[in-house]
């Protein structure tokens, strides 16, 4: 940290600061900040969303710690009251977890370990599909280092980085000049397969417009070439996509050096969702018998990574795990929380820095709704606002240390800003987790 | 006018900058209730920028506004409506199905699209 003398306001300079905003984690921040406002004024190097999450995270002490049924309350009583409500409860469930630290995440687990309960992170409506294609197929997978340094082909298969993951393209994977892309953008083919035109397709060399939630046979018919065979004309009509640019796109796959098929939501949220991402991932094994070719989702939140990996190597399994035997187990479907809800299982809910009242489908906002409900957010939401115990946290990056997962499964440091006066979801989770364990003794 | 059409939900540079300012916010719930149409779409419906339409799905409906869908690359995207993802589209999210998967298919929502609405016109 370098004391800033060069203004009149009580400043200081973090380098090498990371943004949690998004799945690209951008670790080389440079962040000016205003100790007396206990605010970022300049974020240097961050995108658009990237200033928006510095400049809007600034600490606001008149908000209380915690509110237990709209009522200011101390943090001790509420989490005197939330261990109860968790104890009590024949179904609780722990949701969430994609804007927190690994630290916070691994407290979880072990929370969701004493109390039996369900645990699942905002994955199962995201890129949960992703991790059960992988699961049956396997993952060629990559870092973005290796991207930036070797990938001559870049698709954008149902995504909008320029949009949701702005220095994706400039800073990792199209722009920057790598060990064997010595002219940068130059040296690469970016080729962008929706269903609509993006501000991503204006970095693209090449548009695939397909008919919507027809991915799985656009990906089929891609592997059929790049497996010698012969495509039926109906292909077209099924697509959308003209048989000659289905074939040039095969082509160029398959007479790359280093392709990467970046993908998103328009995969995992629309018909298919496992077996899309599955055909992906299967597409890319295929070209590794003509090239070298990998996959990586654009992942969104900015540990959701994380939670994946945390989960996986405390369960084994990646989301939507349920203790209730006394030893984990996974099954999208049943113990993903939208199912749950719907169903009308669960009886208590901790929601740890996610917004399912703001995000879930309908059936499942009417059963959180009727449900005593426990937030962490570090700002008002629609879900701390029908919650019954809701917590003021620090926000990760900006006021904790920790560690989070880029999307390509990299860990990375977190360097914070200031101090905040707000406890972080690991200074909560840890004496919440006490208190259920003696709780839970007796 | 009514018309069926294909709701996709999806993030925009807009709808994260407003999420960052605060979720409650007036910025936040203007641009996650502002529904992109193509002009052709709008045109046929009879619909200018900034008028109201409802959308509704089964027994629920929401009332947004709607622009013109600004793209550089054209491409047909004629009978699908786009809307940053949020409370608003949630609400249109009436069936909980996931398939066995934990995910809803929410980027492909058959939603039925009526208006130009009169500004009398209650929400619902
Ligand atoms: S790309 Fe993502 S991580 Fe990088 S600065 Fe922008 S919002 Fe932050």
């Amino acid at each position: 940290m370098d004391k800033n003398t060069a203004t009149e306001k009580n400043t200081t300079i973090i380098k090498n600061a990371t943004c949690t905003f998004c799945g690209c984690v951008c670790d080389d921040m440079e962040l000016t900040v205003d100790l007396d406002e206990k605010c970022i004024i300049k974020s240097k190097n961050a995108c658009v969303l990237g200033k928006a999450w510095f400049s809007e995270h600034s600490v606001d002490e008149s908000r209380p710690v915690a509110l237990i049924d709209g009522k200011e309350a101390s943090l001790e009583d509420a989490i005197e009251e939330a261990a109860q409500i968790l104890v009590n409860a024949r179904f609780p469930i722990i949701y969430g977890l994609s804007d927190t630290t690994s630290e916070a995440q691994r407290q979880a687990v072990a929370m969701a370990d004493y109390l039996s309960a369900n645990i699942d992170s905002t994955s199962s409506v995201c890129h949960g599909p992703t991790g059960m294609g992988l699961q049956g197929v396997g993952e060629p997978t990559t870092t973005l280092g290796e991207v930036k340094n070797r990938a001559d082909m870049v698709v954008y298969w149902g995504c909008n980085p320029t949009d949701c993951h702005p220095r994706l393209s400039t800073h990792f994977t199209v722009m920057p000049k790598g060990m064997y892309i010595p002219n940068g953008r130059k040296d690469r083919t970016v080729i962008n397969v929706d269903i609509r035109s993006t501000s991503t397709t204006n970095i693209a060399d090449l548009f695939v417009q397909l008919k919507p939630g027809s991915d799985y046979e656009l990906l089929s018919a891609l592997r059929s070439i790049s497996r010698g065979r012969r495509l039926n004309p109906s292909i077209e009509e099924q697509t959308g996509v003209p048989m000659a640019t289905i074939e040039d796109v095969a082509h160029r796959l398959m007479s790359c050096n280093y392709g990467i098929l970046f993908f998103g939501m328009g995969l995992t949220m629309t018909r298919g969702r496992h077996y899309n991402t599955g055909a992906l991932h299967l597409l890319a094994a295929d070209l590794n018998e003509h090239t070298h070719f990998v996959v990586k989702p654009a992942r969104g939140h900015g540990n959701v990574t994380g939670a994946d990996t945390v989960m996986s190597w405390q369960t084994g399994y990646p989301f939507g795990v349920n203790f209730n035997r006394g030893y984990p187990r996974h099954e999208p479907g049943e113990f993903t929380t939208t199912d749950i809800l719907v169903r009308g299982e669960a009886d208590a809910a901790c929601i740890i820095a996610s917004d399912p009242i703001a995000n879930f489908a309908r059936p499942a906002i009417e059963h959180l709704k009727k449900i005593p409900v426990i937030s962490f957010d570090p700002k008002p939401t629609p879900t701390s606002q029908i919650a019954r115990v809701a917590l003021t946290t620090a926000c990760y990056g900006i006021n904790v240390p920790g560690t989070v997962y880029r999307m390509d499964d990299i860990p990375i440091p977190l360097r914070p800003a200031f101090e905040s006066p707000f406890p972080s979801d690991l200074d909560i989770l840890k004496p919440l987790t006490e208190r259920i364990r003696e709780l839970k003794a007796h | 006018m009514t018309e069926t059409m294909i709701l996709v939900p999806m993030r925009t540079t807009k709808q994260g900058t407003t999420l960052n300012a605060g979720k409650l916010k007036d910025a936040y719930k203007e641009t996650t209730s502002t529904a992109e149409i193509k002009q052709e779409d709008m045109d046929r419906l009879g619909l200018k920028k900034g008028d109201r339409v409802r959308l509704r799905v089964g027994t629920h409906a929401v009332v947004v506004s709607c622009i013109p869908r600004k793209i550089k690359v054209t491409d047909n995207s004629s009978g699908l409506i786009f809307m940053p993802y949020g409370p608003t589209t949630s609400a249109l999210m009436v069936d909980g199905d996931t398939a066995g998967t934990g995910m809803p298919a929410s980027k492909h929502l058959v939603v039925e699209i009526e208006g130009p609405l009169a500004p009398e016109e209650d929400d619902g």
